[in-house]
């Protein structure tokens, strides 16, 4: 029997491996860019479900409100009006934790059992054991945790794990109005994406396609966008985000060759008692030394 | 913080050991991780309207307590109702936020009178508001009340009143809504349900 509601796929900073033997469904969320109206019914369900409520912000002269994400706000709207082949398009992209297969933000953590990557994709902070360091936001390939200034915890997206482990979808997709978001097995998001796509490039967009990146191992949230082949033009969606080589470096390389140096060290140490050892010194020196400390 | 060599050279010892300890997998946190618990579990679940638009989404409201005699009930939750044929269980973001409506401290909760050359709001009973609105409307009908038109013609009209009839209501309020209405002689009648 487990000891909590979902499988474990990996935990943050942890080298005991997890139990595996469990195969539960993988999920994603769908979000077809080409149905969302801006509506912001996703935002106000995810704080309502969350018990979170964010600072009344201003009107900055643009429908994005709030501007950024932030501790209490885990999704926000990002309009965006460009021009493509000479015509004037709103893109409206749902923003949020893409709950990567390779979490970036869990490589990077260095607090035991503060991230952990559920064996069905969500990737979910455990603020009790959160440190606030502040790994996450550098090692996340698509900015989204953000720290709290009141207790500095990291906070973002929990793909609502607290619902989907009682097999309810996720708080915004159940809200959306359009349909634009939808919940389900991964293998299905996938085959109503293409449904999608297809529909998508019979009316004109050749380009549509699924943002689903593999260089952080494909995402549990997922785009159906009408240029595919330009996720930069969706209020700057990485064209091919990766985890930072410098985590990659700091957690493969420095931190084993560190771990051996240290433990050089003391063995090292050991065996320098063992050969010469205790380094002695006359009390009278040592009394001369204290004072000298003293002064 | 002073320290002499002694004393550095101990504590550099302990927190190598220290970290050699975690590093090996002793680490002091349980290796466990927990979903926030499903906070509906056992609330009290009520099927309403939406109150806002015409479209009358259906939500469930979702309560502490059990309606047991010494529980009072807390609305902690409200979502869509899926098996609403409106809404299928979605919710625009006025809906969606409907909780912070019902809890709002700016909420009106009972009927209140500003008189006139007043500026102040004064709290009054519903049965004191029935009164003094069916009294001001009585007064104004028998003043303003047009039994016949000018060419003799029956026409019932009462033209200085206008009513706004809530968007939410079902076909059968509304079906009396419109019968009281006309039956006053009131032709100013409206109500946003029509999307």
């Amino acid at each position: 029997m487990a000891l909590q509601s979902l499988d474990i796929k990996q935990r943050s900073a942890t080298t005991t491996p997890s139990p595996q033997a469990r195969q539960t469904i993988e999920i994603a969320k769908l979000i077809d860019v080409s149905a969302c109206i801006g509506c912001k019914a996703c935002q106000v369900a995810c704080m309502e479900w969350n018990d979170v409520r964010d600072e009344v912000g201003n009107c900055h002269g643009v429908y994005d409100n709030p501007m950024d994400l932030t501790e209490k706000s885990w999704t926000v709207m990002r309009f965006s009006e460009i021009e493509e082949q000479g015509k004037l398009e709103w893109l409206i992209r749902k923003d949020g934790c893409m709950h990567c297969a390779d979490p970036g933000c869990l490589k990077a953590c260095p607090a035991p059992g503060a991230i952990i990557q559920y064996a069905n994709g969500i990737v979910d902070f455990h603020q009790e054991n959160c440190i606030g360091c502040g790994y996450c936001v550098s090692g996340c390939p698509f900015n989204v945790p953000r720290i709290s200034k009141t207790d500095s915890k990291a906070y973002k997206c929990t793909l609502c794990s607290d619902r989907v482990a009682v097999n309810q979808a996720p708080a915004c997709a159940k809200a959306c109005p359009t349909g634009a978001i939808q919940f389900g097995s991964k293998e299905d998001m996938k085959d109503y994406a293409a449904k999608r796509i297809t529909d998508l490039k019979e009316r004109g967009y050749e380009k549509a396609g699924l943002y689903d990146p593999a260089g952080v191992g494909g995402t549990h949230v997922m785009y159906v966008l009408h240029h595919a082949d330009k996720p930069d033009l969706y209020s700057g969606l990485p064209v091919n985000p990766s985890i930072s080589p410098l985590v990659a470096l700091w957690k493969g390389a420095t931190k084993p060759l560190a771990t051996l140096a240290l433990a050089g060290v003391a063995l090292g140490s050991l065996f320098h008692y063992v050969m010469k050892g205790p380094n002695e010194v006359s009390k009278e020196i040592e009394k001369e030394i204290e004072k000298e400390d003293a002064q | 913080m002073q320290m002499n060599r002694r004393q550095f050279f101990k504590v550099c010892s302990a927190g190598l050991g220290g970290s050699s300890i975690a590093m090996m997998g002793f680490s002091p946190n349980a290796a466990l991780a927990e979903v926030r618990t499903f906070k509906l579990a056992r609330a009290t679940e009520t099927r309403n309207i939406c109150p806002y638009c015409s479209v009358s989404c259906g939500v469930l409201i979702y309560s502490t307590g059990d309606k047991s005699k010494n529980s009072q009930s807390e609305i902690i939750h409200i979502e869509g109702d899926p098996d609403n044929p409106v809404n299928r269980g979605t919710l625009c973001p006025k809906g969606a936020g409907l909780r912070d409506m019902v809890q709002s401290a700016n909420r009106l909760k009972w009927p209140e009178v500003r008189e006139p050359g007043s500026k102040e709001w004064k709290r009054i009973s519903w049965n004191e508001a029935i009164e003094r609105i069916a009294a001001h409307m009585k007064a104004d009908r028998d003043k303003n009340f047009q039994a016949q038109n000018k060419d003799g013609v029956t026409i019932n009209r009462w033209p200085t009143i206008g009513a706004l009839v809530s968007s939410a209501a079902s076909n059968e309020a509304g079906y009396l809504t419109v019968k009281t209405l006309r039956a006053l002689g009131v032709t100013q009648l409206d109500t946003q349900a029509r999307i």
